[in-house]
């Protein structure tokens, strides 16, 4: 929406759209059970049913709506947020191409050559082709440019070695999109980019093996690279120019990078009354119905307080993404962008924590027994928080960030 | 009922804000306000007033006071954000002056629905300062809580914490009467009526316990404690607010002290114990800050959220307070620790403000009550 909150004549016009057709089109309640989020996808007939959806809306016209007709995209402007706040509104379930929706697409769509992205950009969108990053390894997690896998160059093709971890949804996708070394004598200069097709190479220079998080589940995995040989064409942007190139990826990540992602979402995450796992409002009905040290958690005053924080915490960072949209209100354009994912995650991870204190004894109960208060949804939403505390940059590397792109001060490097 | 997305701030409340921003960094930065309110670091100094007439006459004539006043009772009629706005600049200022007093009066007399209270809101609008008189020696912060009688149209008792009493043209108490708590207008210079004024540690605005003895006084509203209860949101609002302006100051000032302070040979912000902590600071003013023009905007828009959103906004804030006070003085080092360096001035404004109308536990108590239902 414009500052002034209302929808330019584009959006006015698509709005009615979306909701015209979601009214008609959505896909009704899953036959399968359906994970909290894409990231933990494990089940084929999950993914399959998510596609399926994917593909319908962006056969509508739902998803790549800002992207240009010839990649395949809507050729709209400012429309892929009416499109989200729509398909939110709808309770539709969620886009099953997180990290090719996210991460792949704007970097695809800014940095590769012309012809590639025509080629990659519409499956992308569609959801027939699922993508995953490959930017962490065993040594280059908080410190990216560390990577060690290396690109070599063999005529018009790169033969690629390495060592990928933390890559979810690779067990299923068919490309990713691959930070790697092209150069041993400069740290960030000495990095390339490429779009890699690891489906069609595996068991020929791809092996990917599920790594078992804390909490017993997979959901990622390690994706080993063995002479895996790539067509320049894949290339993105300049031979060395990688670094760039990542931070394009990373901005978008962080929901600050000039293509609006589309999502959609809400189907599983909301029960009837609004409080589901990992809401602040949940707690209020998990104390009322726990006990802890003999008594019902919701008459504890030190039990009250934090719950309040929390609730307030949950407002404050809604009422930040409203204040973004309007410009008369942010001093520094980055300065509540940058700061989504920090505050998302630190949120949930507390919100989690305090659900488990609230629990009492009966904390100590998991998701295999059966008198688990709430199936032991808590205690997993607590250990599968770190995930996301950790990842896309650690939190301690967002508050650099914002300590140094915000407040201006000195590099910590 | 929902809120428009731009929290109510349109052109006008946003050419109000920068024309405020613009006054302030004018006449008064931290320099010539710490001359003038910090001339004498005496422990056991005099108990006095220090402010400037001369620039609150300039702003009354600007027409700050009349913002908030409602077209009919010769004001402007600006929602409640527009005097958000100037208390966060005036926050951002350590303004002394009886604005912030003057906007909570000013909300309280909008509910009492009389021709006096009319009356008086175009005094206000005009220029005339007021405060409210309205807690009692146990600092209660509930509306119907009062050490001061009516009887007829004469108080008796003794009000506490009335913020800003030397500066205020006119006192609105609330009074026990037979059936309930009135609000009252009384004249601070009237027969009958006694200024203590309090010792306070915030150099930016004065305090006083008022005693009445048989004190003249005009009704407003015979039942004070609702209008007052209905005055409430905005009046965490506008404390909020000041302390979002002052956290801001506080972020900043230390922000550039970290830029250009070197130890180590190293600027301090390049260490992470430094810089960490300061990016907590601006996460807590930037969430209090949201929270606020969020409650100011329902106080209008969406009225039956409002106390909730508010308690919400003033426990962000008053927690934002302490925290950004501390850490300001804290990375200042042996500087921040000295009466000489402006950080002291808001660092006594901040903590001052975080208690008032109730600190971030009281608000949060609050609403656990309401969200929760009370605790057996």
């Amino acid at each position: 929406m414009s500052e002034t909150g209302k929808d330019t004549a584009e959006q006015a016009e698509f709005r009615t759209y979306c909701q015209k057709w979601l009214a008609e089109n959505h896909p009704g309640q899953p036959p399968v059970h359906i994970p909290q989020g894409a990231l933990e996808l494990s089940d084929p007939a999950a993914l399959e049913w998510l596609q399926k959806w994917q593909k319908s809306a962006y056969d509508a016209g739902l998803i790549g709506v800002d992207y240009s007709e010839d990649c395949g995209g809507g050729g709209k402007t400012d429309c892929q947020t009416i499109a989200n706040q729509e398909m939110q509104k709808a309770k539709t379930p969620f886009l099953p191409n997180i990290i090719g929706l996210g991460m792949a697409a704007p970097t695809v769509y800014f940095h590769a050559q012309e012809g590639t992205k025509q080629e990659l950009l519409q499956k992308l969108l569609s959801g027939e082709e699922i993508w995953c990053q490959g930017f962490s390894e065993p040594g280059a997690g908080s410190d990216l440019a560390n990577q060690q896998t290396f690109a070599r160059k063999e005529g018009d093709s790169w033969v690629i070695n390495g060592h990928k971890v933390w890559t979810s949804l690779a067990h299923f996708a068919s490309w990713m999109i691959l930070l790697c070394r092209t150069s041993k004598d400069d740290k960030y200069n000495g990095l390339s980019y490429f779009a890699v097709p690891i489906k069609s190479a595996l068991g020929k220079g791809v092996t990917v093996r599920p790594l078992i998080k804390m909490t017993g589940e997979t959901g990622f995995n390690e994706v080993i690279f063995e002479d895996f040989v790539v067509e320049d064409k894949y290339r993105l942007d300049d031979v060395g120019a990688g670094w760039k190139v990542a931070m394009t990826t990373l901005a978008h990540e962080r929901g600050a990078g000039p293509l609006t992602t589309p999502s959609a979402g809400g189907q599983v995450n909301e029960k009837e009354n609004g409080a589901s796992i990992g809401s602040a409002a949940a707690l209020i009905e998990l104390a009322k119905n726990s006990y802890r040290n003999g008594k019902t958690a919701a008459d504890d005053g030190a039990i009250r307080d934090q719950i309040m924080q929390l609730m307030i915490r949950q407002e404050g960072f809604r009422q930040n993404q409203r204040r973004i949209g309007v410009k008369a209100l942010n001093v520094h354009p980055m300065r509540l962008p940058l700061q989504f994912k920090l505050v998302a995650t630190e949120m949930n991870q507390d919100i989690a924590e305090l659900a488990y204190e609230i629990e009492g004894a009966a904390s100590s109960l998991y998701v295999n027994d059966e008198n688990a208060a709430a199936g032991g949804q808590w205690q997993l939403a607590y250990m599968n928080s770190f995930g996301v505390t950790i990842a896309a940059g650690a939190n301690e590397i967002q508050r650099n960030i914002l300590g140094e792109r915000v407040l201006n001060l000195a590099k910590s490097k | 009922m929902t809120q428009s997305i731009n929290f109510g701030f349109g052109q006008d409340e946003t050419m109000l804000r920068d024309s405020a921003a613009k006054f302030f960094s004018d006449n008064c930065g931290p320099n010539k306000i710490h001359g003038q309110v910090a001339d004498n670091p005496d422990v056991y100094r005099a108990i006095e007033s220090k402010w400037d007439q001369g620039l609150w006459k300039e702003i009354t004539e600007l027409g700050w006071t009349a913002v908030c006043v409602p077209e009919a009772a010769g004001g402007i009629g600006m929602p409640v954000v527009a005097a958000v706005a100037l208390a966060e600049e005036a926050g951002n200022a350590a303004f002394p002056s009886p604005l912030i007093a003057t906007f909570n009066a000013t909300f309280a007399v909008r509910e009492c629905q009389s021709e006096a209270a009319t009356k008086l809101l175009g005094e206000i609008a005009t220029g005339t300062s007021a405060t409210l008189a309205i807690t009692n020696v146990k600092g209660s912060w509930e509306a119907a809580d009062t050490d001061v009688s009516a009887n007829g149209d004469t108080l008796t008792g003794t009000a506490y914490f009335v913020q800003d009493a030397q500066k205020a043209d006119v006192l609105v108490v609330s009074a026990k009467t037979a059936t309930g708590v009135a609000l009252y207008r009384v004249d601070p210079t009237a027969a009958g009526v006694t200024v203590h004024a309090d010792g306070i540690i915030d150099l930016t605005r004065d305090q006083a316990h008022i005693s009445f003895d048989g004190a003249a006084a005009e009704l407003l509203a015979a039942d004070g404690a609702e209008a007052l209860t209905k005055a409430m949101p905005a009046i965490l609002c506008i404390t909020a607010a000041d302390m979002i302006g002052s956290g801001e100051w506080l972020l900043q000032t230390t922000t550039e002290y970290a830029q250009t302070r070197v130890q180590f040979d190293r600027p301090l912000g390049f260490f992470q114990a430094v810089k960490h902590p300061l990016v907590n600071v601006m996460l807590a003013i930037d969430a209090a800050k949201s929270l606020t023009y969020n409650a100011a905007c329902a106080i209008d828009e969406e009225p039956e959220t409002a106390l909730k959103l508010a308690r919400m906004a003033k426990s962000a804030a008053s927690d934002m307070a302490v925290f950004s006070s501390s850490r300001a003085v804290q990375f200042h080092g042996g500087i921040g620790f000295t009466w000489e360096c402006y950080v002291h001035l808001f660092f006594k404004r901040q903590m001052h403000n975080h208690i008032l109308y109730g600190d971030g536990k009281y608000q949060r108590a609050q609403l656990a009550d309401l969200l929760m239902g009370k605790a057996a």
